[in-house]
């Protein structure tokens, strides 16, 4: 089901937490709501969901006006980050909610269930309580939960918020897997850029809330059109004006052109990349993602004086001062 | 942090001495006193017409106010739990009330607005022919008013607990609120709603002070049980006013019990 929010508006008392806000999802997309806490991706999900209603804007899902639809009647599926298990109901009476509320005949409720746990892989625990459970588990028991009911939409608000890092990479990817054997038009809120740009096909990047962009993960990353999602998305330099990331950074032991002389205050081995943090002749630090390789040609150690020169930069004008429409980025192209 | 094991034993102590001598031996005393002179005088005087009009009156004010106070107490208790509104902690002080004022206050109280003089809704009532105080309607709006917080105050700690992401879920899933509020609140406050049930009943049982001021005491007609006690005292039947306090105290036992049963039943 394909939504589209309209031009929405949402406070809190004196907090806005939506600031006219208007959003395209595409029917059977796996998207991200991405933002820092504050920022309004929940408020957003939770008014698509209809747990919120708009102060004043326009919600359409599969281009019907849903807006003062209860979220009752709006067929959805959520997820909520601690789970809201009904504790009181084992794994099985869990998932058949929605479809005994229903009043789906019995058996096909059993059959539902059955499927549903192969699909969450919770064999064999079908009559244990959420208490029983693991986290892990007990997130997959409640999108089982709001899967059931053949939902059009399935919307999941920070769902590996509360779980351990472990925990959390096996389900992005065992999500991205359901979403390619469920196809369902799905939306999550998460903070984590790299679970956005792990899981989902499209990103929306929120601030202070409003969007600040829209795109796949490598069109955020490459082409970011604020300074605030160039710094969100990835590491970032400055250098005057100029925002760099650490690996479009080149390190050289000789003067090159377009590069300045900087000292070496720190190298970190981080595994795979190595950390050469800088401190340039004007008093600025910035810091250069290297590879293995490059750094055992340079032999960097502390106190060497090294030329820094950026193979790729961007400027972004106004993006502070006048908002997201007055922003433009420009790329500079060094070397 | 380890209490050392002498000052854990003193703790213990005290807690013991206090409830021996506050609780369980004047309970012990009313029990031997109550048979002291044999099985015989303790039955006359609970069986006598008297004593079984009593217990049917007690039981009926317990089958009328119990059940319309645990309806109110949980709707109460989830207005000022999920709702935010104006005036939301003036509500929450009106509720308790109850606890804050003397009983025979509220007896009077209670004469003062359905007696026939002083009020337009007493006189209302007089006019109907329907009369309150010093008849069963009164005695059931006093316990009413006595037994009215003990639910809520049991409720509202349990939903604040709980939180609402259940509740939510639920509506997510297509559940209406009162589909939400049988399926998935009311499991969830069982327990809170079971102890409130409980001590109301025992206070409603129980209540001497609003009841023997609005019921007038009529033997006979306006007696509840605990009157019923005070009177055998009164007409020196000490062994016959001992065994129906002790019917009351079966009775909030019974009470206890059979509310446990139920949810035990609930949960299996």
């Amino acid at each position: 089901m394909g939504i589209a929010v309209q031009n929405v508006n949402k406070t809190f008392g004196d907090f806005k937490a939506l600031d006219d806000v208007t959003l395209d999802v595409p029917d059977g997309s796996l998207t991200a709501l991405l933002g820092p806490s504050g920022s309004g991706k929940s408020t957003l999900l939770r008014l698509i969901a209809g747990l919120e209603e708009a102060d004043s804007g326009t919600v359409l899902l599969n281009g019907e006006d849903v807006t003062h639809v209860s979220v009752q009647d709006r067929g959805i599926g959520f997820v909520f980050q601690h789970y809201a298990a009904f504790k009181h109901m084992t794994v099985r009476d869990n998932i058949a909610f929605g479809l005994t509320i229903r009043k789906t005949p019995k058996d096909q409720i059993r059959a539902r269930v059955k499927e549903l746990i192969r699909l969450v892989q919770l064999n064999g625990m079908a009559h244990r309580y959420p208490s029983q459970l693991s986290g892990g588990q007990r997130q997959r028991m409640a999108l089982a939960r709001a899967l059931a009911a053949q939902p059009n939409l399935l919307l999941l608000d920070e769902p590996f918020g509360a779980l351990d890092a472990k925990v959390r990479k096996e389900l992005r990817e065992w999500l991205r897997n359901l979403h390619e054997e469920v196809p369902v038009t799905t939306i999550f809120v998460t903070h984590d850029q790299e679970e956005a740009m792990d899981v989902a096909q499209q990103i929306v990047v929120m601030n202070q809330g409003k969007i600040e962009q829209v795109g796949e993960p490598k069109e955020l990353y490459e082409n970011p059109k604020t300074e605030f999602v160039m710094g969100f998305v990835g590491e970032v330099n400055r250098l005057g004006d100029a925002l760099i990331r650490p690996h479009d950074l080149d390190l050289s032991l000789t003067p090159i052109e377009g590069g300045e002389e900087a000292n070496v205050e720190r190298v970190s081995h981080l595994g795979f990349e190595v950390r050469v943090e800088l401190s340039l002749a004007n008093g600025d630090h910035a810091w250069a993602q290297v590879t293995r390789k490059e750094d055992e040609e340079l032999q960097l150690t502390e106190g060497v004086s090294v030329y820094a020169r950026p193979s790729r930069a961007r400027k972004f004008q106004g993006a502070e001062a006048q908002g997201d429409d007055g922003a433009s980025a420009e790329e500079l192209q060094v070397a | 942090m380890t209490v050392p094991r002498l000052s854990q034993l003193g703790i213990r102590s005290v807690v013991l001495f206090y409830l021996t001598f506050l609780l369980l031996l004047p309970v012990a005393m009313v029990f031997y006193r109550a048979f002291e002179d044999g099985f015989g005088v303790a039955w006359d005087t609970v069986t006598s017409e008297q004593g079984i009009h009593a217990l049917q009156l007690t039981l009926t004010t317990v089958a009328i106010a119990v059940p319309l106070n645990t309806i109110f107490g949980v709707l109460a208790a989830l207005v000022l739990v999920r709702q935010n509104f104006r005036g939301k902690a003036i509500l929450n002080s009106l509720i308790d009330i109850p606890f804050a004022i003397s009983p025979v206050v509220i007896g009077l109280s209670l004469v003062l607005l359905y007696g026939p003089r002083d009020t337009a809704v007493g006189q209302w009532f007089f006019q109907h022919g329907i009369l309150i105080i010093f008849s069963t309607p009164g005695i059931v709006i006093a316990c009413i008013f006595v037994s009215l917080p003990f639910v809520v105050r049991e409720v509202v700690p349990v939903l604040h607990e709980i939180g609402d992401e259940q509740e939510q879920a639920a509506k997510t899933l297509g559940a209406n609120w009162w589909q939400t509020f049988r399926r998935v609140t009311l499991p969830a406050i069982r327990w809170g709603v079971t102890y409130g049930v409980v001590i109301s009943t025992a206070r409603v049982l129980g209540e001497f002070g609003a009841v023997s001021v609005v019921s007038g005491k009529v033997i006979g007609e306006t007696e509840t049980l605990p009157l019923f006690v005070r009177q055998q005292f009164e007409t020196f039947n000490g062994a016959g006013g001992y065994a129906s306090a002790l019917v009351l105290a079966v009775l909030a036992l019974l009470t206890l019990v059979l509310m446990n049963l139920i949810n035990r039943r609930k949960e299996n």
